[in-house]
């Protein structure tokens, strides 16, 4: 048995294991990268480690590098299991798979950070190469200073568009575009909330976009029947601006950016309940305030609530005072009241910015038949609106999936299941939260079938 | 309340009952049926099952059943207008270097041709020869008639066609109790519905002891399901399904390149809460004995575990056929894991008992009342194929009367 057991190594969980080995523990945190970090804080790789600010931007490299400091200073108190998949939670044992050797882990208490994807939306052309989801263009570039193309369109409805076009740009690339297809009255309304909750972040987040204008490139707000065109990879990307014209632009390379979607399914399988959050739009696990899931179940960072990587180290920390709390060590009061009220400071700045850059859902009300939607199967649009009007057709995503093999490949409709839903219910013209949430099952990814179980104690 | 008269009332849109409604509208487009389910058709044990259309190495008693059932199968584009991704890919009922294994197969091969079904017997040689990519196994039985199906899209499929051949089906409606008074049954369900039927079949699965309560009877159930999981698509190799005859795996391959496993031992299954769990070790386990039938499949990945709410009964055999104590009552549950195959010869037969009154094919083993009367005797398999909690809570009341 091991006290406390961490899934994710981001900035939730690495937050979470110093205020752990600061109060004497000895946590164990297993992640599935090779180096802590998590999306956010990703280490490059070593001979990029000294162009880190060049990357990233002086301010967001500060934080980086600090996390990793305050991390690194911890390291002999932690267990630290990189490139360890935690694929299974049944019985209070978690199961792990490190390289072919399958290891279950008991626990005392178990904090789940496991983050968030992209949120995908399907448009005609984003199974074409050359498409890249937001936090893949993002994963190439810390993670190996590559970039997607060397003529590229940050699409979609995110600030980390902005963020995302000026580190590419530094790069080196032409950054063709930003078509945000949210429309600007919608983000000026948020502005208020968003100062409101977080100056700063605000600040810096206009000074992306007043940079990239600086720099010449051209910011298209209200984007609509935005398509990607090309024979074997994207060459075009066309759309509609808020002015109703038509534009095509020549790229070799596309990012979409529509959000982000939690990676919950670990909490799925200990039966912690989920809620559908109608700002976020996806389905959330129910926690209190500190991250408490169920009796020795604590969840933290953006698996839980969507709200960027500062409000996730600030819940990082506060789920590792519970676990403490919860076990009778006396934790700092105004230290947790502080981190609380930053917290919800940080979180209600997410929800603004989840109002002024929702994610276009109501395209899927006039996608094209032919769009694909469950790219794992190649199941398209068409496939489950025909399945939807057929009789006894299905009435929630489960069925459709049962129905239509929709989300029922590789992913395990982890990116097409939200975009499922919203198609379902507009064919139904229902709420979407009737349409259901694809039930998780075991393996959270997929693992190689001639692993084995070694025992907990094998090294 | 709205009251529905017809002449059969179905409960439980399984395959079971919606292959009955369909061969009664087929045989008599004057017989008024609806089925009546509590959630959707063929949502439960009828479609997360494996998949499998296998004839041979059942009990003798069901083999005129399940070859009355096979011919239906065999025709399935015809009965329900959909394929459902129907294969005749054969089946190897497999033994490892074991006598008693063998001695299985070998007693399976002769009962399957006792009762009509060619079979083959073949050494490990042959096996090589004509599977190169198997491997573990000294003997098998090969029954080049048995087939797969897609279970997910088969019960709605024959529902749509039920449907389209007049019969009521009644979704999302569960049933909260039912009487016989005088000559009528009726039958109490949710959102103000009763039905007055001439005829009542309980096809409700694994909650199917609920409804014979109603009726002062009962069987032993126990809701169990085996562990299942599916494999990423590889290139298609694998063509007859094939079950190593101790059940440790049981495999098939679909056509879009993914591999269909199943392996005992069957866990319990929750059907009060709706939950099947798989236990983590018993997939890893039936991983193992997967790439030791399957060498080639090294490299391949695990993508989804799953189970289902099965009603098993101790002697692994089905309730099929009259009430002991209601007359125009009729039982169809308790398929124990291998109900798939046999659904529309289920169909079919019960068909026979409401429109005619009796079956050309015999039911004698499938009788309710085996378990009130205590002849009913606990299968060597039960004993060997489930959770020891499993045994314990079937073998200590086998001939309970099961009465809420």
């Amino acid at each position: 048995m091991h006290s406390t057991v961490i899934v994710g190594a981001g900035p939730a969980g690495m937050a979470a294991a110093v205020v752990l080995a600061r109060a004497g523990e000895h946590p164990i945190i297993v992640d599935e990268a090779e180096q802590p970090g998590g999306q956010v804080w990703r280490k490059p790789a070593a001979p990029l480690q000294p162009a880190l600010a060049r990357i990233l931007g002086r301010a967001a490299a500060a934080e980086h590098e600090q996390a990793h400091a305050e991390f690194a200073s911890i390291a002999a108190s932690v267990d630290h299991r990189p490139r360890h998949l935690a694929w299974n939670l049944q019985g209070g044992e978690l199961f792990v798979i490190e390289h072919r050797r399958i290891r279950p882990l008991r626990y005392g208490a178990l904090l789940l950070a496991t983050g968030a994807t992209d949120r995908l939306l399907p448009v005609p052309g984003w199974t074409l190469p050359g498409v890249f989801s937001l936090g893949g263009a993002q994963t190439l570039l810390k993670d190996q200073g590559a970039l997607i193309g060397r003529r590229v369109v940050f699409a979609g409805a995110s600030p980390l568009l902005y963020l995302a076009a000026l580190q590419y740009k530094a790069m080196g690339a032409t950054v063709v575009a930003v078509l945000d297809t949210t429309a600007l009255p919608e983000k000026l309304r948020a502005t208020p909330a968003l100062a409101a909750a977080a100056p700063r972040v605000l600040a810096r987040g206009l000074s992306y976009m007043a940079r990239l204008r600086a720099g010449g490139v051209a910011i298209f707000h209200g984007v609509t029947a935005l398509g990607i065109e090309g024979q074997d990879y994207a060459e075009r990307v066309r759309f509609r601006c808020s002015r109703g014209a038509e534009h095509d632009l020549a790229v070799d390379a596309v990012a979409l950016g529509f959000g982000l979607r939690a990676e919950t399914q670990l909490l799925d399988l200990a039966g912690v309940p989920l809620a559908f959050d109608v700002d976020f739009r996806q389905w959330l696990p129910i926690v209190d305030g500190d991250g408490r899931a169920a009796p020795g179940l604590y969840a933290a960072g953006d698996g839980c609530t969507i709200g960027g990587a500062a409000a996730a180290a600030i819940s990082g920390r506060l789920a590792a005072y519970a676990i403490l709390a919860d076990r009778g060590v006396a934790v700092p009061a105004t230290e947790v009241a502080m981190l609380r009220a930053r917290l919800a400071r940080l979180r209600a700045f997410q929800r603004a910015l989840s109002r002024a850059f929702a994610w276009p859902a109501h395209w899927l009300a006039d996608a094209r038949d032919d769009t694909v939607l469950c790219r794992c199967e190649n199941v398209t649009v068409g496939v489950v609106r025909a399945a939807v009007a057929a009789p006894l057709g299905p009435r929630e995503v489960n069925r459709a999936k049962a129905l239509t093999r929709c989300g029922m490949g590789r992913c395990q409709a982890r990116f097409c299941g939200l975009a499922t839903a919203e198609l379902m219910a507009h064919a139904l013209a229902a709420p979407v939260a009737t349409m259901g949430r694809h039930r998780s099952q075991a393996p959270v990814k997929p693992i190689p079938l001639d692993a084995t179980l070694v025992d907990e104690d094998t090294p | 309340m709205t009251v529905l008269r017809v002449n059969t009332a179905i409960v439980g849109g399984g395959l079971m009952g919606c292959w009955t409604a369909l061969m009664l509208r087929r045989r008599d487009p004057g017989h008024c049926v609806c089925v009546i389910e509590k959630g959707k058709v063929g949502a439960q044990a009828s479609g997360v099952n494996y998949g499998n259309l296998r004839i041979q190495g059942r009990h003798p008693g069901q083999l005129p059943l399940s070859l009355r059932a096979a011919s239906l199968w065999e025709r399935l584009p015809d009965l329900i207008g959909e394929g459902c991704e129907f294969d005749a890919t054969g089946h190897l009922y497999a033994a490892r270097d074991d006598a008693r294994e063998i001695a299985k197969v070998e007693t399976a091969a002769r009962q399957a041709s006792e009762a009509g079904l060619a079979t083959e017997l073949l050494d490990a040689r042959a096996l090589a020869q004509r599977w190169p990519w198997l491997n573990g196994f000294s003997m098998a039985s090969w029954s080049p008639r048995d087939a797969i199906a897609n279970p997910r899209l088969v019960t709605p499929a024959v529902a749509r066609a039920a449907r389209a051949h007049g019969a009521l089906i009644h979704e999302d409606t569960a049933v909260h109790g039912a009487a016989r008074t005088g000559a009528v049954f009726r039958i109490d369900a949710a959102g103000g519905l009763t039905i007055e039927a001439d005829t009542l079949i309980n096809a409700a699965g694994a909650w199917a002891p609920e409804v014979a309560g109603w009726f002062g009877e009962g069987a032993p159930i126990v809701p169990a399901g085996p562990p299942q999981f599916v494999t990423d698509a590889v290139p298609y190799f694998i063509r007859p399904s094939v079950q190593a005859v101790d059940g440790t795996v049981i495999f098939r391959q679909v056509r879009q390149g993914h591999v269909v496993v199943a392996g005992y031992p069957r866990s319990p299954s929750d059907p009060v809460a709706n939950r099947a769990p798989v236990d983590a070790r018993k997939i890893v386990n039936a991983m193992g004995h997967l790439l030791r039938a399957v060498p080639a499949l090294e490299g391949a990945t695990l993508l989804r575990v799953w189970s289902g709410i099965e009603g098993y009964l101790p002697d692994m055999l089905p309730v099929i056929g009259p009430s002991g104590t209601t007359p125009r009552l009729v039982h169809a549950f308790g398929f124990c894991g291998h109900g798939f195959q046999l659904a529309p010869g289920v169909g079919d037969v019960l068909a026979d008992l409401v429109l005619e009154g009796s079956s050309r094919t015999p039911l004698d083993r499938f009788s309710i009342g085996r378990f009130a009367d205590g002849s009913a005797e606990v299968a060597e398999h039960f004993t060997r194929e489930f959770d020891r909690s499993l045994q314990v809570q079937a073998v200590a009341h086998p001939g309970a009367q099961r009465t809420r």
